[in-house]
């Protein structure tokens, strides 16, 4: 496996508090992700790995704490900077478009990329429709890349749940994301369909180079996969570093584990 | 062994893009473009009428038309976008009544300044696309709230809509130009110095309209901003956090919607009733236009044609079969009929095929490509 | 003092109306807190009910019962009609829908107020009859004090003794009875209610022949009022905005929703109605419902929603 061949920081979480009422989700956290990495976010069930991601792409506004990505500090992200910024996104639940065909919830990923306006649209002619079909390509490429060519003009409430988060990756991919966030990438899935889901982890990140932080049960996935590992409990961070460390780590041992008291 | 597409490749993204990839579906369309534009002109031009007169001309085909566009307006709100209204009624009162102002001049008398906007009268295919486009700023208006409120919620303040402009057209003697009755008259429609009096002229006109809007329609729903609205329906978080804002393409779906029901009232009010009141734009016509889009399909242009066929056909029906049995039913019977098999139909369709007619006729099609085998 | 007097009389006057549209959102209230569902029928079970009442008691006094008989009688047979409506509406409609989305669900209610409008019509006639079960006169209050006195419906007063012991009962109802409690965990969650052992479909059959008991008392009230008259389905739309305002899961919310509109309404239209054109009754109340929606989208009284993904 490649290693990431800079240590530049592409996200900076720093001194994340999160409290839903009485509930503290997060309680300062820091984390960095450098560019070109693969990074995972383990730890129990509640421990916040989810509301990290929610918070990275601005769904969820930390009560305290910064958040530097691409050089620029902020004291919370919003939706519409993040995906502006290169954060693409897949979710724990599936959170596919329903009613439309695997193909046009991945062109939905080129929402972004797409700049003729209204009018040209309504004529579909010229422009417009060069347009359309350029992007058209690009998408077929990641359908391709992701095999699911037979499938593409299927409604997608229609997919068994393995391709629909296939789906999902290709919806992310389309934006051509710098940073991409997974959440459980592989829940719920066959060992076959883990190995496939890996291997596109994989190569995503090997060929272009796409930074990913990841959430992930599967202990054997995340220290195969991942360059270096964050470890969260109960909201705090308990551990930080290659998967070596963090497997020998006496603290998170106990987390997962529990202590005998 | 008619519908097949063995043998039809496509070779490039452009031929797999096209509305109709199929070509049996392509000559299909094509006949019926060929009867709507060459077949009933001809019927006319020979005065050869099912039913004895122009009664078809006049009392279905007309209205169909004008019914069907109103109703790709609603279904790019309530189908494509999932914003649900029920105001839809309103906003052919207000492309009616806008193009009623500009169609007869404007005059807006402000006395404090002692001055007066005075427009004259303009040509009446610039009032009917004007009032469309008042139609659409007021959607826009009407829209705003949508970013904050949802679903059932929205339904409330598209109520609000309805019920404020009904108001409006029968209390503010300004929009009627202080006609006492509150009854008003279209101008002549004259196009480009033809003037569209008989039925059949009247019938072309919308026809072209209808034509062009749908072409147009179908074009928006299947590019990029078609994808922004379905997504906002089907997840607009999920939507919001791939890029596309709420806020825009919410507003089109309103901006969009709103003309082509403002164009659609405009055309009703001009074109086929001609003369009109307030009453003509209630709370009926936007439940009645709801029903279309339903019972066609959500989130199908075809399927407007379809519910706007059926929901004009029904009631026809309803009033020959019986006398064909020799058991007339009274109106009023007539009217709870039609009331019981709507509500059922909507509920029924709601429940096994939230798609309407179209989907069944797309699950029909897809039998008859593999017929004769069920797989 | 005439302003004063007469400002007492058009406020007390729309508050007692209000009442009347806390009825009706009541039963919107019953069932969206114990289904989700946003019921557009309630109008219609309202002019249900009160044709299935009007009718059978003009056939039974006209076939020599005594009042008093073919009152219970009446109101008997209405409530079975609601009782049979009920069950169809859950067997038929909302049953079948379960786990659908609020519009879905919505839609359907339209649907259902089309079915229902038909088959009260055709049934049991569609012409206006009048009611008689309160009185409709007029009390004459403080007439030492204002000249002519605040004048006070009593049908208004009957209205807001019955919506108040309604209010009672339904409250006792929902937190000290069995089928109550059910009904709200079925409100909270109704997979989870279901997986531990709620009878689902029946406690949805509760809920709608409550609102369609509801329904028969709003109709007792509203029919004396207007007559028993298809009009009397557009009281469904008048309680929209009032659910709106006093929040959608509330039934304090629907009581004082009804009351801001009731009086609000009435106050405009008098004091502001004769600046602008009269009619705005016809309006106001969305206006209003629009203009909160737009400051708390819950209601007064709803509960903040929060989204998770």
């Amino acid at each position: 496996m490649r290693m990431p061949d800079t240590s530049e920081v592409l996200l900076q979480v720093e001194g994340v508090s999160l409290a839903f009422g009485g509930v503290k989700a997060l309680r300062d956290v820091s984390l960095d992700i450098r560019k070109g990495e693969i990074r995972a976010i383990i730890g129990p069930n509640g421990a916040g790995k989810t509301s990290m991601l929610n918070v990275i792409n601005g769904f969820y506004h930390p009560n305290r704490g910064a958040i530097t990505f691409k050089g620029r500090t902020r004291a919370q992200m919003q939706p519409f900077e993040a995906s502006r910024g290169g954060i693409a996104r897949t979710f724990q639940n599936v959170a596919l478009f329903k009613g439309m065909s695997a193909l046009d919830n991945i062109m939905a990923g080129r929402t972004l990329k797409m700049r003729r306006g209204l009018l040209w649209q309504m004529l579909r002619y010229g422009p417009a429709l060069a347009e359309e079909i350029e992007h058209r390509h690009r998408v077929e490429e990641i359908i391709d890349f992701l095999e699911i060519e037979a499938i593409r003009k299927v409604p997608v409430a229609r997919l068994p749940y393995g391709l629909q988060k296939r789906v999902e990756l290709g919806r992310a991919l389309a934006m051509e994301p710098d940073l991409l966030l997974l959440d459980e990438p592989m829940a719920g899935m066959n060992l076959e369909e883990k190995k496939d889901m890996s291997r596109f982890i994989i190569d995503v990140n090997d060929h272009y180079g796409t930074t990913i932080a990841l959430i992930e049960h599967d202990m054997a996935v995340v220290m195969d996969l991942s360059h270096r590992v964050v470890v969260l409990d109960h909201g705090v961070k308990i551990a930080d570093g290659t998967p070596d460390e963090v497997k020998n780590n006496q603290a998170v041992i106990e987390a997962y584990l529990g202590v005998a008291h | 062994m008619l519908y097949r597409e063995a043998g039809q490749f496509k070779t490039t993204y452009a031929e797999d893009m096209a509305i109709f990839p199929i070509r049996q579906d392509r000559m299909a369309l094509a006949i019926l473009l060929g009867i709507a534009f060459i077949g009933v002109p001809l019927l006319a031009d020979f005065d050869i009428w099912p039913f004895g007169s122009d009664y078809l001309l006049r009392a279905i085909l007309l209205p169909f038309l004008i019914l069907a566009l109103a109703a790709i307006g609603v279904n790019i709100l309530v189908g494509y976008c999932g914003q649900i209204s029920l105001g839809s009624g309103a906003f052919m009162a207000i492309g009616a009544y806008s193009a009623y102002k500009l169609g007869t001049g404007v005059h807006i008398p402000l006395a404090w300044l002692d001055f007066a906007i005075s427009i004259p009268p303009l040509p009446v295919l610039l009032s009917i696309l004007l009032g469309g486009l008042a139609a659409a700023v007021v959607g826009i208006l009407f829209g705003i709230p949508s970013l904050r409120i949802k679903g059932l919620y929205l339904a409330v303040a598209t109520l609000a809509a309805q019920f404020f402009f009904d108001w409006v057209f029968l209390r503010v003697s300004w929009f009627t130009n202080y006609a006492p009755s509150g009854s008003v008259s279209a101008p002549t429609l004259d196009f480009f110095g033809l003037n569209v009096g008989t039925p059949i002229e009247r019938y072309m006109l919308c026809l072209i309209f209808v034509t062009v809007f749908a072409v147009l329609a179908k074009n928006l729903v299947r590019g990029n901003l078609g994808r922004q609205w379905m997504a906002i329906r089907d997840m607009d978080i999920a939507a919001e956090l791939i890029g596309i804002r709420p806020l825009y393409a919410k507003l089109t779906a309103f901006a969009v919607s709103s003309f082509i029901i403002g164009v659609a009232g405009a055309l009703w009010a001009f074109v086929y009733l001609g003369s009109w009141e307030p009453l003509a734009f209630s709370i009926e016509r936007s439940l009645q236009l709801l029903f279309m889009v339903i019972i066609g399909g959500l989130g199908s242009i075809m399927g407007s044609f379809i519910g706007a066929a059926f929901i004009l056909i029904l009631p026809i029906m309803l009033n020959l079969l019986p006398t064909q049995l020799g058991v007339p039913l009274s109106t009023e019977t007539i009217t709870h009929l039609e009331f019981i098999i709507f509500g059922s139909l909507i509920c029924y369709l709601l429940i096994k095929e939230p798609h309407g007619f179209a989907r069944l006729i797309s699950i029909g099609k897809e039998k008859l490509r593999l017929w004769p085998f069920p797989y | 003092m005439i302003a004063l007097g007469q400002f007492l009389e058009v406020l007390i006057g729309g508050l007692m109306s209000g009442v009347l549209y806390s009825l009706v959102a009541l039963g919107f209230v019953l069932i969206f807190k114990a289904s989700g569902v946003f019921n557009f029928a309630q109008g219609a079970m309202v002019l249900l009910a009160g044709l299935a009442l009007v009718r059978s008691l003009d056939l039974l006094v006209a076939s020599g019962f005594p009042l008093w008989a073919a009152i219970v009688l009446g109101i008997g047979f209405a409530a079975v009609i609601m009782a049979i409506t009920a069950w169809l509406i859950e067997r038929f409609v909302i049953g079948p829908l379960v786990n659908q989305d609020g519009l879905t669900l919505f839609m359907s209610t339209i649907g259902v107020t089309f079915v229902l409008e038909g088959a009260a019509q055709m049934i049991f006639g569609s012409d206006a009859y009048p009611l008689r079960l309160f009185p409709t006169d007029a009390w004459f209050l403080f007439e030492n004090v204002f000249p002519g006195g605040i004048l006070v419906n009593k049908l208004d007063v009957w209205g807001g003794v019955i919506a108040g012991i309604l209010v009672a009962g339904l409250a006792i109802f929902f937190q000290r009875t069995k089928t109550g409690r059910a009904l709200r965990a079925v409100a909270d969650d109704h997979m989870a209610a279901q997986s531990v052992g709620i009878p689902i479909s029946w406690i949805w059959f509760v809920v709608w022949l409550a609102a369609g008991l509801v329904a028969l008392v709003a109709a007792t009230v509203w029919g004396t009022k207007l007559g028993v008259q298809f009009s009397i389905t557009f009281l469904a739309l008048k309680a929209l905005p009032v659910l709106i305002i006093g929040g959608l899961t509330s039934v304090p919310g629907a009581i004082v929703g009804g009351l801001i509109v009731g009086a609000g309404e009435k106050l405009a239209e008098v004091f502001l109605g004769s600046h602008i054109g009269g009619g705005i009754e016809y309006w106001f109340a969305y206006v209003l419902a629009l203009a909160v929606l737009l400051v708390r989208p819950q209601g007064l009284f709803g509960e903040r929603i929060i989204e998770r993904i």
